[in-house]
């Protein structure tokens, strides 16, 4: 167990049975009061970010998060199915735990996996990676606008913008954190 | 003066707590002064009338932007002197003090904020000011916790910035050492001292009544056991001087965060040669 004196940015508790991080932790004491620790927290299953005041003398459970690299097999009505290509052990993850992430998922793709408690909770997918794509409008001839963009349809079936000389067929290295495209990264 | 740095007891105070020494193996625990008060008062009852101390004082478990474990502290005593004088005190020794630190003696530039340091400084009173801004009276609900936590979250945010700020007028709970004041026993004669929220000093007219004192230290020690923190030996020589001691009034200030106010300095840290952490 950590106590308030522990709190301090970066560290992982447990708050209502969920994991969070500190992010921001400030202490302050009335030179004759009581000592207040303020701090903001994430938690890392939604993201959302909370604020809390703890008291000297409060205790908190060490959140302990491990992270399974994991492979992707396939999505059905019971969610997305993961497998550790270690021990073949196999995790589903809802949708909601998927998230966003499911627009840039793709079989066998590895990933990792957040365990809190034993139990799969979030997914984080490598920085890049490489998506085809399955339909594109050809490009506008003539149409040389620096900038000038158009949507294309991915493997996934999510749709990104891209420059007008991205074709049908093209594999693209797109940024996961930001959900842009990067460059063409073969024919 | 230079009173001792380790003495045998301390006001109790179950919101500061002190570093525990062990001199001998098998001697009584000493302990490092969280402020050297009592001993600065039994000087004053063997009938000196106007002392200061500079130099550290040491809380444990205190650390963050505005605190340190061992820090400065200015205490300084007046006979016959009530908080008004402190104030005044506060009012001559600020503006000397930018002076001396190669400021103009008129203003100091405070995260982008300019604050005149010429008296009269802002008085408010801690009740019109949690009824104002809290939405509560501390004279009429005695709620520590509570008040801890907005005089944080809410009141020293809400104080203004343009002048320094007295915050007087605590409720009686809030000052064991204080003096109350003879027009409403709800309150007590105790001042805070702040520069845009920074709370720089303390002070009080004394409590100097031993009988009235004692019960309030047997209160205080209570609440320490109650927090699970071993209580301090009898303060003997303390209420022996308080039978010598006539009216006074003492302030402590916080010469880092002084120092800070000064320079401009964001953190606690950017002014000592080094943190707890480095050395």
């Amino acid at each position: 167990m950590y106590d308030s004196s522990d709190l301090r940015k970066g560290l992982k508790i447990v708050l209502d049975d969920e994991p969070y991080i500190i992010t921001d932790f400030q202490f302050s004491k009335p030179g004759k009061g009581q000592a207040l620790y303020r701090c903001k927290l994430k938690n890392m299953v939604t993201g959302y970010t909370i604020d809390r005041t703890f008291r000297s003398g409060d205790k908190f459970e060490p959140a302990n998060l491990e992270e399974v690299h994991m492979q992707y097999l396939y999505n059905d009505a019971d969610g997305y199915h993961f497998m550790d290509l270690k021990t073949y052990e196999q995790v589903t993850l809802s949708d909601e735990q998927v998230g966003e992430a499911k627009n840039f998922l793709k079989d066998n793709m590895e990933v990792d996996i957040l365990f809190f408690r034993g139990t799969p909770i979030s997914i984080s997918l490598p920085t890049f990676v490489e998506l085809e794509v399955i339909e594109a409008m050809p490009g506008v001839k003539g149409d040389t606008a620096t900038g000038a963009t158009k949507p294309v349809t991915l493997e996934t079936g999510h749709k990104i913008q891209v420059p007008l000389f991205i074709e049908e067929g093209d594999v693209l290295k797109i940024d996961t954190r930001t959900g842009e495209y990067v460059e063409r990264a073969k024919k | 003066m230079s009173t001792p740095l380790l003495v045998s007891t301390l006001a109790p105070e179950a919101n500061i707590e002190a570093f525990e020494i062990e001199t001998q193996p098998g001697k009584t625990t000493r302990y490092l002064i969280t402020s050297p008060e009592l001993n600065m008062k039994r000087l004053l009852a063997s009938g000196l009338d106007k002392i200061f101390q500079l130099g550290p004082v040491f809380r444990k478990g205190e650390r963050g932007r505005l605190h340190l474990p061992e820090f400065t502290m200015l205490e300084w005593y007046r006979k016959n002197c009530d908080y008004k004088d402190l104030m005044k005190d506060c009012e001559k020794l600020l503006p000397c003090a930018s002076q001396a630190a190669g400021n103009s003696s008129q203003s100091v530039n405070l995260d982008g904020c300019q604050i005149s340091l010429r008296p009269p400084y802002h008085v408010v009173h801690v009740d019109e000011a949690f009824q104002k801004w809290a939405g509560w009276s501390p004279l009429e609900i005695c709620d520590p916790d509570r008040f801890d936590h907005d005089m944080a979250a809410i009141i020293e945010p809400s104080l203004p910035t343009d002048k320094p700020v007295f915050l007087f007028g605590y409720p009686a709970w809030q000052a064991s050492l204080a003096r109350l004041s003879p027009r409403n026993r709800k309150v007590a004669e105790r001042v805070e001292f702040y520069v845009k929220g920074i709370e720089l000093a303390n002070g009080f007219s004394e409590l100097v009544d031993r009988k009235e004192q004692e019960e309030r230290f047997e209160k205080e020690t209570k609440k320490m056991l109650e927090k699970g923190i071993a209580p301090y030996p009898r303060q003997q020589f303390f209420f022996d001087a308080l039978d010598l001691l006539d009216e006074c009034a003492g302030m402590a200030l916080g010469v880092d965060r002084l120092i800070m106010v000064l320079t401009g300095a964001e953190k606690i840290d950017d002014v000592v040669a080094f943190t707890p952490e480095e050395c």
